[in-house]
C-alpha cells in the first residue's frame, strides 16, 4: 500500500476469510502478503476495491500508483502458469482492478458512480427515455437549463437561419461568427461546471466523514444537486456537437 | 526447463517468424534455409503435400491455383467484407460456400479455411523451433495485429491449436515491439509505436513507468499495408501492358504473379535508389519495360499512407495528448523502410523516429519477450508488465437496431461489463443477445461478433425474470460471456453462434497431428467428423423422447427408429467412418416426422406459458429480437 492511501483511512473489505487460501497467512485484500497468490474476489464497490471510502475527491497520482502496484499482483500474467481456477480469479480480480481503475480516476464517471451507488438515475442518460425516444422515432425530450434558456433559444434561431443559408447558398460571415462565439461561451460554461460539481464533491466529502451511513436530506439534496450539474453538462455538450455539425456541414 | 519452453510468434500477412528468449536476449529462430523469415505462403506440391515458406514461393508463379498468400487479410472474416479483397488477391473460394460460413480457400482440389492455411505456417514455425532447440515445442504466444476484432484473434488462436500449440497469450503487434524496445531502453515517458506491415496498420501510445508499459490508446486499418502498394503497382502494370501491347493478363495468373514478384523487387530498390527499371517477361515472348522514379512512386503511394494519418490522429485524441507529448516514435513493420513513410511519421509526430531494431523483426522479438514474462521471467524481464487494451468498443443491439456500448475501445483489458436482461412473454425460455464490436451507432454499421442465447430461463410471468450477463474481454482481447438468473439462481445456458467462426468441434477436426502423413489424416478428420454427427443427432433424440411429440409417433415409427439408433451406436464403436456416415443419414431420415412435430408442439407449447421443463427443448421461440434490455428499480 502507498502512504497515501493509508493515510486517507482504508475501511476494511468486506471478506469471508482473512487467510489464504494458498498458504494460511493473513492476506491483503486481494492477493496474499507472504505467498503472493492471487485471492478470490470477493463482491465490492470501486472505492472499497482500493480500499478507500466512498468520497468523490481521490488523489489520482495516488491512485495510479496504487493500481500499477495491484496490476503487479493480479494481472492474468502472473499466473500463466498456475492452476484453472487460479488463472480464473486473477482474469476476475485484474477486470475488477482495471473497471474500478478506469471508473475512478475520471471526475465525472467517478461522480456518476457514486451517483448509482446511491440509488439515483442520471435523467439524461437515462437508458429508458433513450430507448423509448428510439423505438418510437421520436426525440428524447431535453430540458433546457433555466440560466441557459435565452441563449440556446437565440442559438437555436441562428442555427436555423445558418441551414436556410446553406440551401440558398448564401455565406453570411457575420453569422457564422455570431454563432461561433456562442460556442466559445458554451464551452467555457462546460468547464466551469466542473468546478461547480467539485464544490458538491467537497459537501458530499464533509457528510462523508461526519456519518458516511446517513440517511439524511441532506445526502438527498448533495446528489440532487450533483444529477442538476451532470445533465446541464450533457445539455450543453449535445449543444456544442449540434453546432459543430452545424458550422462544418 | 525443457516443458516450459515457450517460443514467441510473428504471424505476419507476408513474413512469419519465430523468436526465443536466450538469456536475457530475444534471438530469431532461423529456418533450415538459414533465413529468419519464413514467407507466410503455402503451397500444395504434386503429391498434395503442404510445402511453407520460401520453397512455397516457386508455386505462386508455376501453379498458382496450388499456392495462396496474404491469407492473414482472410482470419476471422465472412465472404461479404471480403469483397475488396477478391478483386485485388488470387484467392479462389470454394464454390459451394455457403453466405455466413467460415471461408474456404481452394489449393488445387482441396479446400482450407483461413485458420488452416495460417496453421500449416504456425507448423512450420514451430518445426523450425523444435530442431532448434532437438526438443518438442507446444507452448507459444503469438502477435496479431492491435486493431484485429474478436474474430480475427479467435481465428489465430484456432490457427495455434490446429497447428498443435497451447497459445498462452496473444499480444498486440505494436506493444510486441515496445516490449523489445524497451528491454534494452529503461526509462520512462510516452512512446508512439507506428507499425505498417504487409497487409495491416496499427498505432499505439503507450505510458512506459518503471517496466509497466501501459498502452493508452491504438487504432489501426486491418487492411492497409504494403499489399495496397504491390497492388497498385502491380495495376498501373497491367493496365499499361493493355495500352501498349493491347493484351490483358488480368485472368493470367501465372503473368501476374511474376509481374508481383518484379514490382515487390522495384518497390523495396525504391527505398534505396533514386530509380528503378522493370523489365519484366510476359507470354509470347513479349516484354515490359518501364522506368519508375522515386519522385513518381511517392506520388503514386501518397493516398494510401495518407490514410495512417487519420488513424494516428484519432489515437493521440483518445490519449489525450498532442504531438509534442510524444517522447519517442518507434517504427515497426517492412513498410516503414520506405523513406515517404518515415517523413510522414517525422511530420505527424515532430520528431526522428527510432529505427535501431529491424522492423522485420522487432514484434518476434517482442512476443519472446512476453513469452518469457509468461514462463516465469528472466533477469532483464523481472520488472515488466503489459497493460493492453481493446482497440474497438464492444456493445449490445438494443430496440431500434441501435448499439449500446458497455466497454469502450481503449479500456484496460481484462475489462467487464454487466448487463441485465428480463423476458417480453409469459413462460419465456429464451433471450436472444447479439453482441458488438465498433464505433458506429447502428448495430448494422458495426461488427457482429456472435449471437448468444440465453437458454433454460425458468418460466415466470413476462418481465420477471432478471438475467444477468457478464461480458469479459481476456487479456488476448477475446471475449467471454456468462450468464445467471438471479431471481432462481439458476445458471443460464449460453449457446454462442460466432458470426465468422470456427466451432470448437470444427478446429477440433482440424488438429494437424501430423499432415505427413495425409491420407490417414484424411480418413482420422473423417471419422472424428462423423462421430460428432452421431453424438449431434443422439443426443437430439434423446431429448425428443421426452417430448410430446414422441407421443404422437406410431409404435411402428418408434420401433424403426429405436432400431436404426441401435445399429448407429453399434457401427459407431467401429472405425469405418463411410459407414457411420449412412447410418446418421438413415436415422435422420427416419426421424423427419418427429422433428416436425417437436417443431410445433415446442412453438404452441410455449405460447401457452406452459412450464418448459416439461417440453425440455430449450427451444422456445425467441425473443423478439433484439432484445430490449431490463429496467430495474
Amino acid at each position: 500500500m502507498t502512504k497515501a492511501f493509508t493515510e486517507i483511512g482504508a475501511k476494511p473489505l468486506p471478506q469471508e476469510t482473512n487467510s489464504c487460501w494458498s498458504c494460511g497467512s493473513m492476506r491483503a485484500a486481494h492477493f496474499c502478503e507472504a505467498c503472493g497468490k492471487v485471492q478470490p474476489p470477493a463482491p465490492v464497490d470501486y472505492f472499497s476495491f482500493f480500499g478507500l471510502p466512498a468520497k468523490l475527491t481521490i488523489d489520482v497520482p495516488a491512485l495510479e500508483k496504487e493500481f500499477y502496484h495491484l496490476s503487479r499482483k493480479l494481472h492474468p500474467d502472473l499466473s500463466a502458469r498456475a492452476g484453472s481456477q487460479e488463472q480464473q480469479w486473477s482474469l476476475e480480480q485484474s477486470s475488477l482492478l482495471n473497471d474500478a481503475y478506469r471508473t475512478l480516476r475520471d471526475p465525472i464517471k467517478r461522480t456518476q458512480y457514486l451517483l448509482r451507488l446511491e440509488g439515483v438515475e442520471l435523467e439524461e442518460q437515462s437508458k429508458s427515455a433513450t430507448e423509448q425516444a428510439r423505438a418510437t422515432g421520436g426525440v428524447k425530450k431535453q430540458i433546457v437549463p433555466p440560466d441557459l434558456l435565452e441563449e440556446v433559444f437565440e442559438l437555436n434561431m441562428q442555427l436555423e437561419e445558418l441551414k436556410m443559408n446553406k440551401q440558398t447558398e448564401e455565406d453570411d460571415a457575420a453569422l457564422t461568427a455570431e454563432i461561433a462565439r456562442h460556442k466559445v461561451a458554451l464551452e467555457e460554461k462546460y468547464e466551469s461546471l466542473l468546478q461547480e460539481l467539485q464544490s458538491y464533491w467537497k459537501q458530499w466529502d464533509a457528510l462523508m466523514e461526519r456519518n458516511p451511513r446517513a440517511e439524511s436530506a441532506e445526502r438527498k439534496q448533495i446528489t440532487g444537486k450533483m444529477v442538476d450539474v451532470l445533465n446541464r453538462r450533457n445539455y450543453i455538450r449535445n449543444l456544442v456537437r449540434d453546432v459543430n455539425t452545424a458550422l462544418e456541414c | 526447463m525443457t516443458a516450459d519452453r515457450i517460443v514467441g510468434i510473428d504471424l505476419g500477412t507476408t513474413n512469419s517468424l519465430v523468436a526465443f528468449m536466450q538469456g536475457d536476449t530475444p534471438v530469431v529462430i532461423p529456418g533450415d534455409d538459414g533465413s529468419n523469415l519464413v514467407p507466410s505462403v503455402v503451397a500444395l506440391d504434386k503429391n498434395n503435400q503442404p510445402i511453407i515458406g520460401n520453397s512455397a514461393r516457386r508455386f505462386l508463379i508455376e501453379t498458382p491455383e496450388r499456392a495462396v498468400y496474404s491469407i492473414k487479410r482472410l482470419m476471422g472474416r465472412g465472404m461479404e467484407d471480403i469483397q475488396e479483397e477478391l478483386k485485388l488477391f488470387p484467392f479462389r473460394l470454394a464454390e459451394d460456400l455457403q453466405p455466413g460460413e467460415v471461408l474456404r480457400i481452394k489449393l488445387d482440389q482441396k479446400t482450407f479455411t483461413p485458420p488452416e492455411i495460417s496453421a500449416l505456417i504456425l507448423r512450420q514455425l514451430k518445426r523450425n523451433a523444435a530442431r532448434y532447440f532437438a526438443g518438442p515445442v507446444s507452448k507459444a504466444v503469438i502477435t496479431v495485429p492491435a486493431y484485429f476484432n474478436d474474430a480475427q484473434r479467435q481465428a489465430t488462436k484456432d490457427a495455434g491449436r490446429i497447428a498443435g500449440l497451447e497459445v498462452l497469450r496473444l499480444v498486440n503487434e505494436p506493444t510486441a515491439a515496445s516490449l523489445a524496445y524497451g528491454l534494452d531502453k529503461k526509462q520512462n515517458g510516452i512512446v508512439a509505436v507506428y507499425d505498417l506491415g504487409g497487409g495491416t496498420f496499427d498505432i499505439s501510445i503507450l505510458k512506459l513507468h518503471d517496466g509497466i508499459f501501459e498502452v493508452i490508446a491504438t487504432n489501426g486499418d486491418t487492411h492497409l499495408g504494403g499489399d495496397d502498394i504491390d497492388n497498385l503497382l502491380i495495376t498501373i502494370a497491367l493496365d499499361d501492358i493493355r495500352g501498349d501491347l493491347g493484351i490483358d493478363l488480368r485472368r493470367n495468373a501465372e503473368a501476374v504473379q511474376a509481374i508481383r514478384k518484379s514490382v515487390i523487387e522495384a518497390k523495396i530498390a525504391l527505398s534505396t535508389q533514386p530509380s528503378v527499371k522493370l523489365d519484366i517477361e510476359l507470354p509470347g515472348s513479349k516484354r515490359y519495360r518501364r522506368e519508375i522514379t522515386r519522385e513518381q512512386f511517392e506520388q503514386l503511394i501518397q493516398p494510401i499512407i495518407d490514410r495512417t494519418v487519420g488513424p494516428c490522429k484519432q489515437a493521440l485524441k483518445d490519449a489525450n495528448l498532442k504531438p509534442e507529448q510524444i517522447d519517442e516514435v518507434v517504427l515497426v513493420g517492412g513498410s516503414t523502410r520506405i523513406p515517404k513513410v518515415r517523413a510522414l511519421v517525422r511530420d505527424l509526430f515532430h520528431r526522428e523516429p527510432h529505427t535501431d531494431l529491424n522492423p522485420d523483426e522487432v514484434v518476434a522479438l517482442g512476443a519472446a519477450v512476453q513469452a518469457n514474462i509468461l514462463g516465469g521471467r528472466s533477469e532483464a524481464t523481472q520488472d515488466m508488465l503489459l497493460l493492453d487494451v481493446t482497440p474497438l468498443s464492444l456493445g449490445i443491439e438494443v430496440a431500434g437496431g441501435v448499439t449500446d456500448k458497455i466497454i469502450l475501445r481503449n479500456s484496460t483489458i481484462p475489462a467487464s461489463a454487466t448487463q441485465f436482461y428480463t423476458t417480453q412473454i409469459d413462460g419465456q425460455a429464451n433471450v436472444a443477445i447479439h453482441v458488438l464490436q465498433g464505433e458506429r451507432e447502428l448495430a448494422k454499421d458495426c461488427r457482429s461478433l456472435a449471437r448468444f442465447d440465453l437458454k433454460g430461463i425458468p418460466p415466470m410471468a413476462a418481465g420477471i425474470p432478471r438475467v444477468e450477463v457478464k461480458f469479459l474481454i481476456d487479456a488476448n482481447g477475446i471475449l467471454h460471456v456468462s450468464a445467471r438468473e438471479q431471481r432462481s439462481g439458476k445458471e443460464s445456458e449460453i449457446q454462442v453462434q460466432p458470426s465468422y467462426g470456427l466451432t470448437d468441434e470444427q478446429v477440433e477436426g482440424m488438429i494437424l497431428d501430423s499432415f505427413d502423413n495425409a491420407e490417414e489424416d484424411f480418413r482420422r478428420r473423417q471419422l472424428i467428423e462423423a462421430r460428432n454427427e452421431t453424438a449431434t443427432i443422439l443426443t437430439a433424440l434423446e431429448k425428443a423422447k421426452k417430448s410430446p411429440a414422441w407421443g404422437q409417433l406410431t409404435s411402428d415409427e418408434k420401433k424403426q427408429i429405436a432400431k436404426l439408433e441401435k445399429a448407429l451406436t453399434a457401427v459407431n464403436a467401429e472405425e469405418d467412418y463411410q459407414a457411420i456416415r449412412k447410418a446418421t443419414d438413415t436415422l435422420n431420415h427416419a426421424t423427419t416426422r418427429l422433428a416436425e412435430l417437436m417443431m410445433d408442439s415446442a412453438v404452441s407449447s410455449a405460447l401457452k406459458g406452459k412450464n418448459m421443463e416439461e417440453t425440455d427443448l430449450g427451444e422456445g421461440p425467441t425473443a423478439p429480437h433484439p432484445m430490449a434490455k431490463a429496467e430495474f428499480e
